[in-house]
């Protein structure tokens, strides 16, 4: 049986569903830097 | 302490490098599925993974019950949101295997099914955290992560027990393995174990600075309601 296709599928597909979780903590890393932000400013 | 975070990264991302390596070239070919077969070595360590964090979700739950330890939740919340991503990579990479194995991509068979299940019940724990703003909410997930708990000793154990369409246990439970595709599914257990470390880390940093923020920002609206 040669089904070489479904190893790399399996492989990007575990990669692109981390990838996904990880670009979605960047986000809201970013969100979260601005909110901070927007706090420091109203406190000056 | 600092630096831990970025080094444990690092040293991260230079063993998973080395456990792809390892699982694609260095582990010897299975006789009758062949290269297929090098699925195993993503699928059970993300299943294992998964386990892992649902017990440390278990833990935290039962330790917020008892002492109400912000702390304690907010490494529920963060074991159960690694633990689901590693539980999704399971079911992915399951069916991506079956389709040239069994010639098909999905049976309701008892081991599929309660994984399916137990998938579901740490996503409606999720979902409870994320669209419910009550006070009492971090309580009722605790009880809800103790109940979603059960199903992990039932979704190891049950091709101990039953007759399942899917594979025996390779370690215990009469199953057998090449001592050379061990040492591979070890290897890559270890790498993504110090990856989910890694991101739960980082994502229990994000949590505790939302905390943060959020109590900043409604002390400052109590403060201007004040004014």
């Amino acid at each position: 049986m040669n089904a070489v296709k479904y190893l790399w599928a399996a492989y990007i597909a575990t990669w692109l569903i981390h990838g996904i979780y990880l670009g979605s903590l960047a986000r809201r890393y970013g969100r979260l830097r601005q909110r901070m932000k927007d706090l420091g400013k109203k406190e000056k | 302490m600092k630096r831990t975070l970025p080094i444990l990264a690092v040293f991260t991302a230079l063993l998973l490098a080395y456990a792809f390596y390892e699982a694609i070239w260095v582990a010897p070919m299975e006789r009758t599925m062949g290269d297929v077969q090098r699925i195993f070595y993503y699928h059970v360590p993300s299943a294992w993974t998964a386990f892992l964090l649902f017990t440390v979700n278990l833990v935290a739950s039962v330790v917020y019950l008892i002492q109400r330890s912000p702390k304690a939740d907010a490494i529920a919340l963060v074991s159960a949101e690694v633990g689901v991503v590693f539980c999704t990579i399971v079911l992915v990479t399951g069916p991506i295997w079956a389709r040239p194995v069994w010639g098909i991509w999905w049976t309701w068979d008892l081991r599929l099914t309660l994984t399916l299940v137990l998938w579901l019940i740490y996503v409606s724990y999720l979902v409870l955290r994320r669209f419910s703003d009550s006070s009492q909410t971090p309580k009722l997930a605790a009880v809800l992560a103790i109940f979603g708990a059960l199903d992990v000793p039932l979704v190891y154990f049950s091709i101990w027990f039953f007759r399942t369409q899917h594979p025996q246990p390779v370690i215990g439970g009469g199953g057998s393995i090449d001592p050379r595709m061990l040492h591979v599914l070890l290897i890559n257990w270890l790498a993504f174990s110090c990856f989910a470390v890694v991101v739960c880390w980082w994502r229990y940093r994000l949590e505790m600075l939302q905390r943060a923020v959020d109590e900043a920002e409604s002390l400052e609206s109590l403060m201007g309601v004040q004014q």
